[in-house]
């Protein structure tokens, strides 16, 4: 014990340039935040998506009237008469409107995506691990998904289901979840032949631990990106059903279905602010999650590390 | 000696697409407490798959198919997983060549040494934390604190084959398994490494399973050596006797290739010509004939037993045999 081999600092550690810049130490998660930070594009997407996702949250205090509060109709936008985006059809506040139809927007979009994204862990994970009959079944499965017309899948469902916010996010999250199984199987299978795999299984790990704490960590990172596309994917799939008259139903907004209000001849060429607006905000908030989306690949691929 | 692990006449066997193949046979040996024994050979002798085999690592196509293997007399060949995982990283552990890639590259070190130490001692979070620290620092890491949190890529060769022995080390094992744990080194953290294998061995009296190829190695480390060629045991002895009186051609053959500094310059490095049969090619007779300088007409008939040739220096070549062949005959399978 008395000639105890204590290394000094400088000899064995690439890391620790120097002791000012701590940050630089934390390496993984933090060393992304920052990157994904530097990244112009992606910052500006997750600004913008934070302030659609405060708009959403606090609607009630933003929104300046009661978005079904009816009074005259197709009153055109003016700074000084109350209605900042003017009135539609029925008289209720267009900016209302809009700002509560993004909390039926973005929790369509995240909560699609949070379930289909489970899904297609827990099955992609148990099939790349596991292999075998298994693997191939969940294989089959994620086939035979992909190979459905989605959006007419999807109109069935939610007919059938009957057109409710709930029942338009089970929908979208059931039908997902393919795409993510084969990323995280992929993953998966190269992920448990590493060495450190075997190591953790020589320490005495379960299988279930193994699994999901040490190799599902580390084959994340592509689902991450690709759960963002599948928010804006998401959005647009809400607003095209709405559009088709089985997404979220009248009288509640949602900018899908602000947009079939505005379908008549004289809407589309006399009066631009029934459709204009909700249209602008379907693109701010898929073109902010794609931006996000892009940072996030470009962040997190190994090659663009500088 | 009081033996810790036995492993008797084990044989190994993977499934493969043209039917099984045995690529261990034969391998028959125990580690005493405290004592360090290693395994030598070339790549492909089956010395690798011999610690897989005790560590139950074999995977779905390999399994133990003769003989058996026991840890203070349980027998581990038999266990289901469970009671597997709790031997693995607490009685045995495992340390690997490539520190580099046994760590899980996205959890710090200190939750990977934290984690194992909350699972088989049953400490909380906290304490568990202290523990790895503590460890940390019995292993040489001064900066235990920091290093606890930093990622594995942060980190050199020689630092986290320090933290994979903290790692192996803290369950408190009576078996540690060293897979060639300085061949990814450099020559200086070389020593280093296996100086502190040394005394956490006499610290904690845990027995040592050494798997090398560098014989430098073996006389720093080892008590005893166990010669593998084609998947069974060739030799056997204790260290000095092995260096100075090797009797198997296969073992003389490897210590003639050591390079040694100084000696007749100019002069070629020995290597022993060809290499280890596949095991779905292994000859009929003793299994080395064919590089074999002093081949004779019964090696290529005859498979040659493991004798003793005396004070547990056990041999297997027809060579050695041959003046005592009256008395004991036989033994061939």
């Amino acid at each position: 014990m008395s000639d105890k081999t204590v290394l000094t600092d400088g000899e064995n550690s690439r890391s620790s340039s120097s002791p000012a810049a701590p940050a630089e130490l934390d390496g993984g998660w933090k060393q992304l935040a920052r990157r994904f930070f530097r990244h112009r594009l992606a910052g500006a997407g997750l600004i913008l998506f934070a302030l659609l996702a405060l708009m959403a949250l606090f609607a009630p205090l933003i929104a300046p009237f009661d978005p079904y509060a009816i009074g005259r109709s197709y009153q055109p936008p003016s700074w000084t008469g109350g209605h900042l985006l003017g009135t539609d059809q029925s008289g209720r506040d267009v900016l209302s409107r809009l700002i509560y139809a993004s909390r039926v927007s973005l929790s369509v979009g995240v909560g699609a995506v949070a379930i289909y994204v489970a899904i297609g862990t827990l099955v992609g994970a148990v099939a790349g691990y596991f292999g075998g009959w298994i693997d191939s079944l969940a294989m089959r499965a994620t086939d035979v998904f992909m190979s459905f017309p989605y959006l007419m899948v999807i109109l069935v469902m939610v007919s059938v289901l009957g057109p409710s916010l709930g029942n338009i996010i089970l929908a979208l999250g059931l039908l997902g979840w393919p795409s993510v199984a084969r990323l995280i199987r992929g993953g998966v299978l190269s992920v448990k032949e590493k060495e450190y795999v075997k190591a953790g299984i020589a320490l005495g790990y379960s299988t279930p631990r193994l699994l999901f704490l040490h190799i599902l960590p580390n084959v994340l990172a592509p689902v991450l990106v690709n759960a963002t596309f599948g928010i804006a994917v998401a959005i647009i799939t809400e607003a095209s059903l709405s559009f088709l008259g089985m997404g979220v139903q009248p009288p509640t907004a949602s900018w899908g279905n602000m947009l079939i209000e505005a379908q008549s001849f004289s809407t589309l060429s006399g009066r631009p602010w029934l459709w204009v607006p909700p249209s602008c905000m379907i693109i701010i908030a898929v073109i902010s999650i794609n931006f996000m989306g892009d940072g996030l690949r470009d962040v997190m691929d190994p090659k663009g590390r500088r | 000696m009081e033996a810790v692990l036995e492993v008797r006449q084990v044989q190994v066997t993977f499934k493969t697409e043209k039917g099984e193949i045995a690529p261990v046979e034969n391998v028959d040996f125990q580690l005493g407490k405290g004592e360090t024994i290693a395994i030598v050979g070339e790549s492909g002798s089956g010395k690798s798959v011999t610690t897989l085999s005790i560590m139950g690592l074999l995977g779905k196509a390999g399994r133990v198919s003769r003989g058996y293997i026991s840890l203070h007399g349980r027998e581990l060949t038999g266990l289901s997983a469970k009671e597997l995982n709790r031997i693995r990283g607490n009685d045995i552990s495992m340390i690997f060549q490539e520190p580099m890639s046994a760590l899980n590259p996205v959890l710090t070190i200190g939750h990977q040494l934290s984690e194992q130490i909350r699972k088989h001692r049953g400490l909380g979070r906290k304490e568990a934390r202290a523990e790895g620290e503590a460890m940390l620092r019995r292993v040489g890491i001064a900066r235990a604190e920091s290093i606890m949190r930093e990622y594995p890529f942060a980190l050199s060769g020689g630092m986290l084959q320090r933290v994979m022995i903290a790692m192996a080390m803290s369950c408190n094992p009576k078996v540690l398994i060293a897979d060639e744990p300085t061949t990814a080194l450099d020559v200086t953290i070389q020593a280093q490494i296996l100086r502190l294998m040394k005394e956490l061995k006499k610290e904690f009296g845990t027995s040592i399973l050494l798997i090398t190829h560098d014989m430098n190695v073996v006389a720093e480390m080892a008590d005893r050596v166990i010669v593998m060629y084609g998947g069974e045991v060739v030799e056997e002895a204790d260290v000095f006797q092995l260096f100075d009186h090797h009797r198997h051609p296969y073992t003389k053959g490897l210590l003639e290739c050591i390079p040694q500094i100084g000696s007749g310059k100019g002069e070629r490095l020995a290597a022993i010509p060809g290499s280890v049969p596949l095991p779905q090619h292994m000859p009929r007779g003793c299994r080395f004939q064919d590089r074999c300088a002093h081949v004779m007409d019964k090696c290529r008939e005859q498979h040659p037993p493991l004798k003793d040739a005396g004070k547990g220096h056990k041999v297997r070549c027809w060579l050695t045999c041959e003046g005592k062949e009256g008395e004991e005959n036989g033994g061939t399978p």
